[in-house]
């Protein structure tokens, strides 16, 4: 596979939590690279930080020292070098959780259009994408329902398709097949390859799960805070 | 997309609940508003109702309203004939009660010379009063109908028609008659006073005293010189239409319309902190939800727009519901409540300033809340 765009570059970032006696390093010095296209999978036992990396990556927790680029654009360097965080997550990142995160009075489908609404789409426009998304990921039929409604397998679907509604380049996911069936684990993440492959987008996901494994390009641990890739 | 709209009606009763509840908030201070501007302008109806420019009283007094004043009838004659003075009529005022069926009535008697100033400002039903004896032109407040009769003193009068907001100071419905029929049943109703001036042996000089002469000066005229005229006759005093006015407010229902007015504040006051605290709580209760905006990547007018909108949605219904409902109700209460539209608009002014305070309070947290918060759980 011919190597695409680095799309996300991170050098020697660490993070501790608390200082003192509670002091907590939840990661010491990591080094990342990832490029357009491929699909990476991140390893670890509980409290490694995987969340804390995925979160720094997404540009939603400071990091305690180190570099971050994302997309060519330096984003952290001992401080943050751009001012509007949250425009860039809107055009760049586009973020799964590990708990679902929908907005409890928005319908399926209104989770999906309200990040193009923000980003500037037309409604009508905005909503034949987040429809097209919710067929792609079998729960068109849900669309009009709202968050409370829906099974864990469903909701975890809906903020799939809101995460990818943006056509983001930088797709980060918390553990994303965790409430599903293996079989729909596997079509979701067949999806999520084929969406890197078609907007030159990366993916790394944060899982434990097994039986996805053999759909990633690439496996790397975390353990104590440090990277090791195999 | 308006999240705003989504989200009330995501939660569609609860919103209503807590509008209603306002609303009824609302009702109160527009009542209270409305029974201070009643209070006022019954407190005023009678100064105003002769659309008169001077009141001749007695020397140092503050009569006829604030204090008693007593000028001989014949007082009348001797301001009409000054000059700048365009017509004058004498006018007398008594409280009494009367017995109208099973009911006792307690009436306000104003007794005025028919042509001259200080009738009832208008007739909304029969007519003025036509004869010289024993008729009588009431508020509508009073109960009487035209056609009642009713025994006041010796006599019997005949209600000939009806007039509307025409009062005492203390809410007495208005009985106008005429002057003559008034001075009459004044010494009628005080027998003993009566009798024991006369057994004193000494004239009986109320009984052709009136309260006080009122007069309308020429359009060219001076007020105030008019007024200073009069002064100097030893046995007379002189008070312009603004100065009675004054004085009333100032003296006769100070006390009253300082304790509504106090209470007035309060209320407002409660009422903003009711409304400041419906809405922060409404923002608590959305931090999460904010949150994860924040992480989606809302910018911040998305997140203040959720904000600001609800809560003037609130009030702006809160405000509807209370104007709505003190309409629906004000005519039953037992004295009069006014509302002007300027109260409403002002007051609707005072609840979106509120909202818009109380929804800086919100603001405030919700733009510091940490997109990181939405991740937990
Ligand atoms: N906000 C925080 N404050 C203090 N300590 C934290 C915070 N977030 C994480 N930590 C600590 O940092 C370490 C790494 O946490 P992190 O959530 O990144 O682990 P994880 O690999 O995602 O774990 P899991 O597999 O259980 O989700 C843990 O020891 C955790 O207790
Ligand atoms: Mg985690």
């Amino acid at each position: 596979m011919a190597i695409g765009d680095l799309l996300v570059d991170v050098s020697g970032v660490a993070k501790h939590y608390g200082e003192g006696e509670t002091r907590v390093d939840a990661l010491r010095a990591v080094d990342l690279q990832i490029h357009a296209g491929e699909v990476v999978a991140m390893l670890g036992p509980s409290g490694s930080g995987k969340t804390s990396l995925l979160n720094i990556i997404g540009c939603i927790v400071d990091p305690s020292a180190g570099r971050l680029v994302l997309d060519g654009e330096t984003v952290f360097d001992g401080r943050w070098l751009r001012g509007n965080l949250r425009q860039l997550r809107l055009d760049k990142i586009g973020f799964i959780f590990q708990a679902h995160n929908l907005l409890p009075f928005l319908t399926a489908e209104e989770n999906v259009s309200v990040v193009l609404d923000l980003a500037g789409w037309k409604p009508a426009a905005a909503q034949t994408r987040a429809r097209e998304l919710l067929d792609y990921l079998e729960v068109g039929h849900r669309a009009g329902v709202k968050p409370a409604h829906l099974s864990g397998g469903e909701a975890q679907r809906v903020a799939i398709a809101r995460a990818l509604a943006n056509r983001p380049r930088i797709i980060l996911a918390d553990e994303p097949t965790a409430a599903l069936d293996s079989v729909r684990a596997q079509l979701v993440m067949d999806l999520l390859r084929k969406l890197a492959v078609e907007q030159e987008a990366c993916i790394l996901t944060v899982t434990h799960d097994e039986k996805i494994f053999d759909r990633f390009d690439r496996l790397i641990h975390l353990r104590d805070g440090r990277l090791s890739t195999e | 997309m308006n999240l705003a709209l989504k989200d009330i009606r995501h939660s569609l009763f609860r919103f209503i609940l807590t509008c209603f509840g306002l609303g009824l908030l609302m009702t109160v201070v527009l009542a209270m508003i409305g029974i201070y501007n009643g209070l006022v302008s019954d407190a005023l109806a009678a100064v105003k109702a002769p659309r008169a420019d001077l009141w001749v009283v007695e020397a140092n007094t503050q009569g006829p309203f604030a204090e008693a004043s007593s000028l001989p009838a014949a007082t009348r004659d001797a301001v009409a004939r000054l000059p700048g003075i365009a017509e004058a009529g004498a006018i007398t005022y008594q409280t009494i009660e009367a017995q109208h069926g099973t009911q006792t009535l307690r009436l306000y008697v104003i007794g005025y010379e028919r042509g001259r100033p200080g009738g009832p400002s208008t007739v909304t039903e029969g007519r003025g009063l036509g004869r010289s004896h024993y008729e009588l032109v009431v508020d509508r407040k009073s109960g009487l109908e035209v056609g009642d009769t009713i025994r006041l003193g010796r006599n019997r009068f005949t209600v000939v028609g009806l007039t509307e907001d025409a009062m005492n100071s203390g809410g007495d419905p208005a009985v106008f008659m005429t002057l003559s029929d008034a001075m009459a049943l004044q010494s009628e109703l005080d027998p003993a006073a009566e009798r024991v001036r006369a057994a004193r042996g000494a004239a009986s000089p109320d009984a052709s005293n009136v309260a006080a002469v009122i007069a309308r000066i020429e359009s060219d005229a001076d007020v105030a010189r008019v007024a200073a005229t009069i002064r100097q006759w030893k046995h007379l005093g002189a008070l312009t239409q603004a100065q009675q006015e004054e004085l009333l407010l100032a003296s006769v229902v100070d006390r009253a319309r300082r304790q509504i007015g106090l209470f007035l504040g309060i209320l407002l006051t409660v009422s903003a902190v009711v409304i400041a605290l419906i809405i922060y709580t409404m923002t608590m209760e959305k931090l999460k939800q904010i949150a994860t905006l924040k992480l989606i990547g809302a910018p911040d007018r998305t997140i203040l727009g959720l904000i600001v909108q609800q809560a003037l949605i609130l009030g702006a219904s809160g405000w509807a519901i209370g104007l709505s409902l003190i309409l629906l109700v004000k005519d039953n209460f037992p004295r009069r409540v006014v509302l002007e539209p300027t109260n409403a608009l002002v007051l609707f002014g005072i609840i979106i300033l509120v909202c818009i305070l109380a929804s800086g309070l919100g603001i405030r947290a919700a733009l510091k809340v940490d997109p990181a918060t939405a991740l937990g759980g």
